[in-house]
């Protein structure tokens, strides 16, 4: 796999990086405040002074993307984190060990993943209270599936090649292999599904803040920014631009970065 | 299949079992009086057991008695009348518009691999991809709504009043639902029918005087659009699932708003009968797709 040769790879990047650097610089510094109102400024156009222009309250648009693409970031890396981490529990241990605990587990997965996730997350954020915290809580539970999934497959496949014997015959013992030698070595299978899952993530929760049912205002996410922009839609078509080409960004560069970890027959 | 869907049907029940949140509270509202929560709880059934509830609710559901909602006091079915029709229509409109879309120009792509044309919609797929459908319904809705005005947002019409302005009204929310499923789909089978191109059955039929055209559509097409078949017929859940939300964009009256609104008002009869319709469908689809994949491909058999 030559990453330096890949189109996808490098264009990925590329705009995974310019993401990551506005978010990280907006969690110390925005152009302004995103919650500061001024009457005087309602719905500007772009301009100089606000370069994607103000909302309906006088807000800054650009101030505000850069707040709410961190807090989609964050919601969606909490949330492949969380499906992650009891992904690779559940599929290592199914996978390694099989049996009729593997037989229950992998059929409930086959009725998970026969739903489209968002629906699922809608029932189970109606179980709950809506805001940020149930958001990554239903989502980081429906990824569990599709990760465990994967590793399971990965881990039985790899348990009977020589180097697992090799462990085994220099005494380690199950965890250690486990998670000591097989796991290092299903990274690269992994990668790419994290990155699907990821833009899975940063789509759920903007679909759920649209709908009011994820994060809840003050907070701002880019999902809960369209919501608002649709209604001054024809006065401020600016601020729907904003909030969806950054969801666009975002997407587009792990989209783009799984592509090239995938190894994809380019173009 | 079967044993999957008893086993969804399971769960949504289970679901709304264990939750803190009660009806009951929501519906008493402020003449909420111990007295009046058990009655009522009598009265719907709530406190029998969940296993016999569950039964109860099952056989009604399998002999067409969907149940009574709590916060519409109607029948279930009659609630969701009318509404199920303008989901269906518009899901199964944007599943028609993919494979429309999709198909010839995934295979013109591939025909035209590396030229211009080809490398354009390449990197346009990759971005149509990244759009969320509702963001496009939001676009369509300025582009076309506003600016153009060939539709008016917020206007649907009842299937009732006019058939054609019902579709019409519809083309726009399934075309948003549409087009970043068939940028996908044309992805997969361009780079299906590329994959086969590299085949010794190929060469053969080069070898015999073919052209690339006539190779790809009498030999490449037939085994290159085995993985296309699963993925189409996967993407009608998904497609199902954007409906919900693109719903919302549009102001359409379907079973998005319906399940949301019941989300809302703890109304879970209506909840449940959503979710188990969805996840029937869903897991119909998948069913079909190894019907059909069985029939292009006689070597595969159903497991």
């Amino acid at each position: 796999m030559k990453l330096g040769h890949n189109k996808n790879f490098t264009l990925g990047a590329v705009i995974t990086a310019f993401m990551l650097a506005v978010i990280l610089v907006g969690m110390v510094w925005t152009p302004y405040d995103p919650n500061a109102m001024d009457g005087a400024a309602k719905r500007l156009a772009p301009c100089l002074a606000h370069p994607l222009g103000t909302d309906n309250f006088g807000r800054d648009i650009l101030s505000r993307v850069i707040e709410g693409a961190g807090a989609t970031f964050l919601i969606a890396a909490a949330t492949v984190a969380i499906g992650l981490a009891a992904g690779l529990v559940i599929g290592g241990l199914t996978g390694y060990y099989g049996g009729w605990l593997d037989e229950i587990i992998m059929r409930l997965n086959d009725a998970v993943a026969a739903f489209p996730s968002i629906l699922l997350a809608l029932v189970l954020i109606a179980l709950m209270e809506p805001g940020r915290s149930s958001i990554i809580l239903a989502l980081g539970v429906l990824f569990v599936p599709s990760f465990a999934r994967i590793v399971r497959a990965e881990v039985a496949r790899q348990k009977s090649l020589d180097y697992v014997a090799s462990a085994r015959l220099m005494g380690a013992g199950d965890m250690r292999v486990l998670f000591g030698h097989i796991l290092p070595n299903i990274v690269p299978v992994l990668l790419p599904s994290v990155a699907i899952g990821f833009n899975n993530a940063v789509l759920a929760e903007a679909s759920m803040s649209y709908l009011g049912v994820g994060v809840q205002p003050p907070d701002a996410s880019l999902g809960r920014m369209l919501n608002e922009a649709q209604s001054y839609l024809m006065s401020a078509p600016w601020y729907a631009l904003s909030a969806g080409a950054a969801i666009i960004l975002l997407i587009l560069g792990f989209g783009l970065l799984s592509e090239g970890l995938g190894g994809e027959r380019d173009a | 299949m079967l044993v999957t869907l008893l086993l969804i049907s399971l769960l949504a029940f289970l679901a709304f079992q264990i939750i803190p949140a009660d009806p009951v509270t929501k519906l008493l509202g402020t003449d909420y009086t111990p007295e009046r929560a058990a009655a009522l709880r009598h009265e719907l059934g709530l406190d029998r057991n969940v296993l016999v509830r569950y039964l109860d609710w099952l056989t009604g559901f399998v002999t067409g008695d969907l149940g009574v909602s709590y916060s519409y006091g109607m029948s279930v079915s009659d609630v969701m009348a009318g509404k199920g029709a303008v989901t269906a229509a518009l899901s199964v409109m944007a599943w028609l518009l993919v494979i429309a879309i999709s198909v010839p120009l995934g295979i013109t792509l591939a025909r035209w691999q590396g030229r211009r044309l080809d490398r354009v919609f390449v990197a346009m797929n990759q971005v149509f991809m990244a759009i969320p459908p509702f963001f496009l319904g939001i676009l369509f809705t300025y582009i076309f709504g506003m600016v153009l005005k060939l539709f008016v947002p917020g206007g649907f019409i009842l299937p009732e009043e006019s058939l054609g302005g019902f579709f019409g009204y519809l083309f726009f929310p399934a075309l948003a639902i549409a087009l970043p499923k068939a940028a996908m789909v044309t992805k997969l089978l361009r780079s299906s029918i590329l994959n086969q191109m590299d085949q010794d059955y190929v060469r053969t039929a080069y070898s015999r005087g073919n052209s690339r055209w006539s190779v790809i559509r009498t030999h490449v097409l037939r085994n290159a659009i085995l993985p296309v078949v699963t993925f189409v017929a996967m993407t009608l859940a998904d497609i199902v699932a954007g409906s919900i939300i693109v719903e919302q964009v549009f102001a359409l009256p379907g079973l998005g708003r319906l399940l949301l609104a019941s989300i809302g008002n703890r109304d879970y009869p209506v909840v449940q009968c959503i979710v188990v319709i969805i996840a029937a469908v869903v897991v119909f689809m998948n069913y079909l797709a190894d019907v059909v994949t069985q029939y292009i491909d006689p070597r595969i058999r159903l497991g």
